[in-house]
């Protein structure tokens, strides 16, 4: 996936990589979908299990998955942390009678919107070669990780034409 | 420039990941009508204005009533106390009660407006994937009972997670469920008729502003009336002076307000919400090592994490278009069903359980205004118990293979249309969606009873709760 500066650039290449993981929903079925839950251990802050869920086990190695859950826990750590920047700005919505909200997002959105492009570029790169497709948690009310699983439907050499990796190994 | 494009991936995004509807380059290819709205199309009994951006509870005569009274005194006060205490002592006066004044309404439209932390409910294939893991956890097909309880250990402390057969997931801890929005809510707190919303996690601190702000305000008030009666009755007498004041109102809201802010601070200041105290979760008197694990420790942090830690978005997505084409897996299975009987004992029990709190409760505490939510779910839950009867007979299995579109496109139809229209579209507890299914015909009788049955006996009894509390 080339990395240029110029937006309209970057638009295009995602748009022939929509194209390629539209390829995969339509040339593949879906055939299975895990769900990683949450992990309530450290209390009600947002962390997912790193438990390897069986179905995986032919599909993806343990490792990146894990990695993959880690870096997303890491994310909603920040994003729910309690120190000097939250309190700033918890006390400077007050103070504005929370109207500052209309004019600025919270760390939280910001925090989201990491997220959303971090899952986009694993599926690009890791999950869609091999068949699989996370959904971004906040989809999902934050309850869990849904990970689809797509069985290829024989017409491999489309799905995957951008990526490294190409679809048939996963079979 | 900037921000369009980022806002166009942004859109990229979402809509690349959830499903395989169009991206807006495709946007050409669509024939269909325009979409509908998430809160078009929500579950939960609540009510929305300005196209979702605003979200209330179903009975909101209270807010109503609590917007007049204060717009009421305050008026009042900036009509016949003002302009005398500006003359006589000081023009600040007027300027900090039109500042208290402001912020009060300000926090009490968010607090009523805003989402409190729902929890949107699972969807079909995430109901089906624990229904099958409860199954495996069973031993298979079960006559045995299901637990519908997880257990975790939070901070050193046990917690038991219940499943709420409503929205069909295992609710996080210092979630419940409101029986009167018919959601779950995270952090619930407790369900405030006087603000016309649940309070959890999401507006708790506008709450705890509103009712600080509205102590000092009527305190405020309530000291310069008295100033302004004895500065006049120097001049006139006792008895006009009185006349002329809005003294009565003041004085009893002082008391249960104050009151109510310094139980909510207490409340804050050991991380606990109104649910848990009432239920005593975490009081010594149920065991010497019962302890609240989620408390920081030390006051100041409880304080600071409550009023300035970050703020949660809403996970409903009120504003979202409803995607009608997402890929799903099977039917959900009606699991559920299988336990009927057994499903029946135990929420009774823990029905009975709530409900001698509750009343305990409504004795014990004359200061604090909250609706008996227990109540409301009492009758909630034993009115979708008797509906649970005629599906036991059901025969039900293992979720199918995936099936082909039209029957997947059905699933979707529940969340596009209004409920309780046929029984196709009965989205609700129990919680069937069938499709093609045999149970097609069951779903009248349930779509006829639970929603007349329960929203009365729940109206009945919110109306109920309020008049103990108003008699305090």
């Amino acid at each position: 996936m080339s990395k240029t500066g110029s937006c309209s650039k970057r638009l295009s290449d995602r748009s022939r990589l929509f194209h390629n993981l539209q390829e995969l929903r339509h040339s593949a079925s879906l055939a299975n979908k895990v769900f990683v839950q949450r992990d309530y251990s450290e209390g009600t802050t947002c962390k997912f299990q790193t438990k390897f869920p069986t179905e995986l086990e032919t599909r993806i190695e343990r490792s990146l998955f894990e990695d993959t859950v880690k870096t997303l826990n890491n994310y909603y750590a920040e994003a729910e942390k309690i120190g000097g920047q939250s309190y700033l700005e918890g006390c400077l919505a007050c103070a504005t009678a929370y109207l500052i909200f209309l004019c600025m997002e919270t760390r939280y959105e910001k925090v989201l919107k990491k997220i959303a492009k971090y899952i986009q570029e694993q599926n690009e790169k890791i999950y869609a070669p091999r068949g699989l497709l996370i959904t971004d948690p906040i989809e999902r009310g934050m309850r869990v990780i849904e990970i689809s699983i797509y069985e290829d439907r024989g017409s491999s050499g489309s799905s995957s034409s951008s990526s490294s990796v190409s679809g048939s190994t996963t079979r | 420039m900037h921000l369009g494009v980022s806002e166009s991936m942004r859109e990229c995004e979402y809509s690349q990941i959830s499903t395989r509807s169009s991206t807006p380059m495709e946007t050409p290819y669509k024939k269909r009508t325009p979409k509908k709205r998430k809160w078009e199309s929500f579950p939960g009994r609540n009510k929305f204005y300005c196209n979702g951006r605003i979200m209330m509870a179903k009975q909101t005569g209270v807010f109503y009533l609590t917007l007049v009274l204060i717009l009421a005194t305050c008026g009042l006060f900036f009509t016949f106390d003002c302009p005398f205490l500006a003359l006589q002592l000081t023009p600040v006066i007027p300027v900090i009660g039109g500042v208290l004044f402001l912020f009060v309404l300000g926090t009490l439209l968010r607090t009523s407006f805003s989402d409190p932390g729902v929890l949107p409910r699972a969807t079909p294939d995430e109901a089906a994937d624990l229904e099958r893991q409860i199954d495996v956890a069973n031993g298979g097909t079960g006559y045995r009972p299901p637990p519908r309880t997880k257990e975790v250990e939070i901070n050193g402390q046990t917690v038991k997670l219940k499943y709420c057969f409503t929205c069909k997931i295992f609710r996080p801890p210092r979630a419940s469920h409101c029986s009167l929005c018919d959601n779950c809510v995270e952090r619930f707190d407790h369900h405030c008729p006087w603000v016309g919303n649940c309070v959890g996690r999401r507006n708790y601190r506008f709450f705890y502003m509103f009712i600080l702000s509205l102590s000092f305000l009527t305190i405020f008030i309530f000291a310069f009336v008295i100033t302004h009666i004895i500065l006049r009755s120097h001049r006139s007498g006792f008895l006009t002076a009185l006349k002329e004041s809005p003294v009565v109102v003041c004085f009893f809201s002082v008391w249960s307000i104050v009151g109510l802010s310094g139980f909510h601070t207490y409340l804050i200041s050991s991380n606990q919400t109104t649910n848990e105290d009432i239920k005593g979760s975490w009081s010594s008197k149920r065991g010497k090592d019962n302890y609240n694990p989620y408390s920081y420790g030390n006051i100041f942090t409880n304080c600071c994490a409550a009023l300035c830690g970050p703020l949660p978005p809403s996970l409903i997505d009120r504003r979202g278009f409803i995607q009608s084409d997402a890929p799903q897996l099977a039917p959900p299975t009606n699991g559920i069903t299988m336990y009927g009987a057994t499903q029946s004992q135990q929420s009774h029990m823990c029905d009975q359980d709530q409900c001698i709190q509750s009343t305990k409760f409504v004795l014990q505490a004359p200061v604090i205004l909250t609706a008996s939510t227990e109540n409301g779910g009492i009758l909630a839950g034993r009115t979708a118990l008797s509906l649970g009867g005629p599906c036991t007979s059901l025969p039900l299995g293992q979720p199918t293979p995936p099936t082909s579109t039209p029957s997947l496109s059905c699933h979707e139809d529940p969340m596009a249309h209004h409920h309780f229209l046929t029984p196709e579209e009965v989205p609700s507890p129990p919680g069937m969606l069938p499709c093609g299914s045999p149970m097609g015909h069951s779903h009248t009788v349930q779509a006829g009873f639970y929603n007349p049955a329960s929203q009365d006996s729940l109206h009945e009894d919110s109306v109920r709760g309020l008049v103990k509390l108003s008699s305090v």
